[in-house]
């Protein structure tokens, strides 16, 4: 069918064009939101029997508007998986019109964002607040970017550790109080479970891309960072030069125990590792029905397993034991642990920064951070709750985790990362599948490197 | 869909496509005003296309030619073809093509299309009760929400899903497929959840041939496939093209029915262009680059498009 053509013509497409782009780039000045009410914007669950986070704040709202009187607190939730919400957030923080005055970070993310000049430096505040001194000096770094200055104030933390089935280590006639000292122990420990205990997993560690950065923080990012490369500074990024680092000897030993774990059959079976789900098998199939007996894992595993989450296991802190991971021979500090979480952050295109902070120190009063630590399953970055002995004892773990978090590493997540840990993901899977020998996967990487950071990088 | 056109050409009376059009009968003579005047009822959907449709695309189109990222870093800026140049020497970007490529060739061409003309074919002949209770069942697999339909068949191929189970059952090796040939398996999932789109389309072509003609052709000896080959392909040419080409690009963007089965794992053996296009856009927030891989996916379903329209010489 030939169509007619319209009498517009290619002028008058033109301006029509031309007045769309404009209209929609005009620039709205300030959020036009008023000045006592405080935007906050967070991720909501997407499980919709899940609202901790709804009620928490929903709790601080009413406590924060009765202390100040003609103040107003608007929630604002995105409900989304993480990786849209990141999405959704960042097109928040472009336009004045539809930035709210506070958000909810990821650490995974927040240094892209600072880049991208979305969010506001808090040192001006955090001089002013007393509290900021309870802060660990570990987590006081999570938002810290390249400029030194701070740009978020975390609500809490994770740390990673090696969880173990105490039945399936007495079948294998190893101790109940199990704490591998070097790499090698937690290897033979899973030999061990191989010969003794032939119908269970012995150990799993994440790896490969389906998993995503799992694999590089659960696994690669525990081995890497208790090897010599991390030494006194970060084994991924070289904060001196600006310049990521190139894999060494350290890149190359993770690579190898990855490979090990894969090539005994100490882990579960390639095809499984490389399933995208086999982080929900894990917590909801094999730690609770006693086919696994380790797992590198997160503080956060016990959130499955409470009341009302599907596969409820209150027996859990009877039969998992816990144990650091070790450093590679042993070295000081013994142990390793990465830590991630989330903060709060305040966008450069708040309305009402001044009210925001205010927001964020009633958020973070002791009371208030235990209450949500607790509520969250998170791991206390405030000294003063980390000693208290009701959160100490509020659930079973709680204090095993939070003691590493003086050992803990946060991730080198500048705008180049997300690239950076996909390399590392696909190295891992190389040396997983046995397609790649360590060697060749550890070029790869550098190759891949290269490209992800456009040639900043750096051989130690 | 396949209303018989007004200008119905017969079989092998090949229209040249490039002769001059015709002039619409008041082109030339008309005064500007009264043409302009004639435009002002469309004026209002013209504008609200422009504003909602093209812009959109004009600003997409040019996204593809800057550095723009969602995050890291604060100002982006016009690279040229840099996007385009770096795809071309991206081996992960030649891989997603050649899995693109394998996955519309397998999923749409053959299977959908060869299985979706069967099923019509047979059909015609089938009883009432098993035409109904057929094509409720291949209907109910197209209507099914895309994540719905990869977790199904994500059951059914994982290594203890349906699929083994059953060739257990057979005595026949099993293995993971989607661990060994996850490009075959989403293929094939592809194909169950698409077929009932072509099986409709030719069973209202097949409709549309006369009885007389087949008829004739009985009469005068011709068998089934010589029938087929001979009467009812080039009758129902069309309607093939037509199909071709929206399966074709149907296929091209097929997303969530590969994340939910695999991701476009293990490693990237079964990342298409679209979860290519995804993972440079919104995981490694390069959304420049990542747009610029979309309209390279747009130009690989136009080439699809024009063999078809060269081989079948067909309108739409």
């Amino acid at each position: 069918m030939p169509v007619r053509p319209t009498a517009a013509r290619p002028t008058a497409l033109l301006i029509a064009l031309v007045a769309t782009a404009t209209a929609s780039t005009a620039c709205g000045n300030g959020s036009g939101s008023d000045p006592d009410t405080v935007k906050v914007s967070f991720k909501q669950s997407t499980d919709n029997s899940i609202h901790v986070m709804d009620d928490y704040l929903a709790g601080v709202k009413k406590q924060f508007e009765k202390e100040n009187p003609g103040k107003k607190v608007e929630l604002v939730p995105i409900k989304a998986p993480d990786s849209e919400y990141y999405t959704k957030l960042q097109q928040m923080l472009r336009s004045p019109k539809t930035a709210p005055d506070l958000v909810y970070e990821d650490t995974f993310l927040i240094n892209s964002d600072i880049t991208s000049g979305y969010l506001k430096p808090l040192d001006p505040y955090l001089a002013k607040w007393p509290d900021w001194n309870q802060f660990m000096d570990t987590a006081k770094t999570a938002a810290k970017a390249e400029d030194g200055k701070t740009y978020g104030v975390p609500d809490g933390t994770d740390t990673r550790g090696l969880w173990f089935s105490k039945d399936i280590f007495q079948k294998a006639g190893l101790p109940a109080g199990w704490q591998p000292k070097t790499w090698d122990e937690v290897l033979t420990a899973a030999r061990t479970i191989k010969r003794k205990v032939p119908d269970v997993i012995p150990l799993n560690v994440y790896t490969g891309k389906p998993v995503g950065e799992a694999a590089t923080m659960q696994t690669f990012e525990m081995l890497l960072y208790g090897t010599d490369d991390a030494g006194s500074q970060d084994p991924l990024y070289d904060r001196a030069s600006k310049k990521w680092v190139a894999g060494g000897e350290g890149f190359k030993d993770s690579l190898s125990f990855v490979e090990t774990v894969y090539k005994e059959k100490l882990g579960p079976d390639i095809e499984d590792a490389l399933d995208p789900n086999v982080m929900t098998r894990v917590r909801g199939e094999w730690l609770p029905k006693g086919k696994l007996g380790i797992a590198l894992d997160g503080s956060w595993l016990p959130q499955d397993w409470l009341k009302g989450s599907g596969h409820e296991w209150p027996e859990w802190s009877k039969e998992l034991g816990l144990a650091a991971m070790p450093t590679q021979h042993g070295q000081a500090p013994g142990k390793v642990s990465m830590s991630g979480g989330w903060t709060w952050s305040i966008p450069d295109k708040s309305a009402n920064p001044d009210l925001a902070f205010d927001f964020i120190k009633t958020m973070q009063t002791k009371a208030n951070a235990q209450k949500w630590y607790v509520a969250n399953s998170g791991i206390a970055v405030r000294k003063d709750v980390a000693t208290d002995p009701a959160y100490a004892q509020a659930q079973p773990g709680i204090k095993f985790f939070t003691d590493l978090v003086a050992s803990t590493h946060y991730r080198p997540a500048y705008p180049a990362y997300p690239k950076v840990s996909t390399a590392i993901q696909e190295a891992m899977e190389g040396v997983t599948t046995g397609d790649q020998p360590v060697d060749q996967a550890a070029r790869g990487y550098d190759d891949a490197l290269k490209e992800a950071t456009d040639n900043q990088v750096v051989e130690k | 869909m396949t209303t018989a056109a007004p200008q119905a050409t017969g079989p092998g009376a090949a229209k040249s496509p490039s002769g001059p059009p015709p002039s619409p009968p008041d082109a030339p003579g008309v005064p500007l005003r009264r043409s302009l005047v004639r435009a002002l009822p469309v004026s209002p959907a013209l504008v609200l296309l422009l504003l909602f449709l093209a812009g959109p695309i004009v600003y997409c189109v040019w996204i593809a030619f800057t550095d723009l990222q969602l995050t890291g870093q604060a100002e982006s800026s016009f690279v040229g073809l840099e996007n385009f140049r770096t795809a071309f020497q991206d081996e992960e970007f030649l891989n997603a093509v050649w899995l693109t490529l394998v996955f519309t060739v397998i999923s749409s061409l053959i299977g959908q299309n060869t299985l979706g003309l069967a099923l019509a074919s047979l059909m015609r002949r089938a009883s009432k009760p098993v035409r109904t209770l057929t094509g409720g069942i291949v209907i109910t697999a197209w209507v099914l929400p895309e994540v719905v339909a990869g977790f199904l068949l994500y059951a059914f191929f994982r290594r203890e899903g349906t699929l083994n189970a059953i060739l257990d059952w057979l005595h026949l090796p099993s293995q993971n497929w989607l661990f060994t040939l996850p490009i075959l398996a989403v293929s094939f999932a592809n194909v169950w959840r698409g077929t009932a789109f072509s099986m409709l389309v030719y069973s209202a072509a097949l409709n549309e041939i006369p009885q007389e003609v087949t008829e004739a052709a009985e009469v005068d000896g011709a068998g089934g496939w010589r029938r087929m080959w001979h009467i009812t392909l080039p009758m129902i040419r069309r309607s093939i093209g037509t199909n071709l080409m929206l399966n074709t690009l149907q296929t091209l963007s097929v997303f969530g029915l590969i994340w939910v089965m695999t991701r476009g794992g293990p490693g990237d053996k079964s990342q298409t262009l679209p979860l290519f296009m995804y993972e440079q856009a919104f995981q490694n927030s390069m959304i420049g680059y990542g747009t610029a891989v979309a309209l390279l996916l747009l130009l690989v379903g136009s080439l699809f498009s024009l063999i078809y329209l060269r081989l079948l010489r067909t309108e739409v």
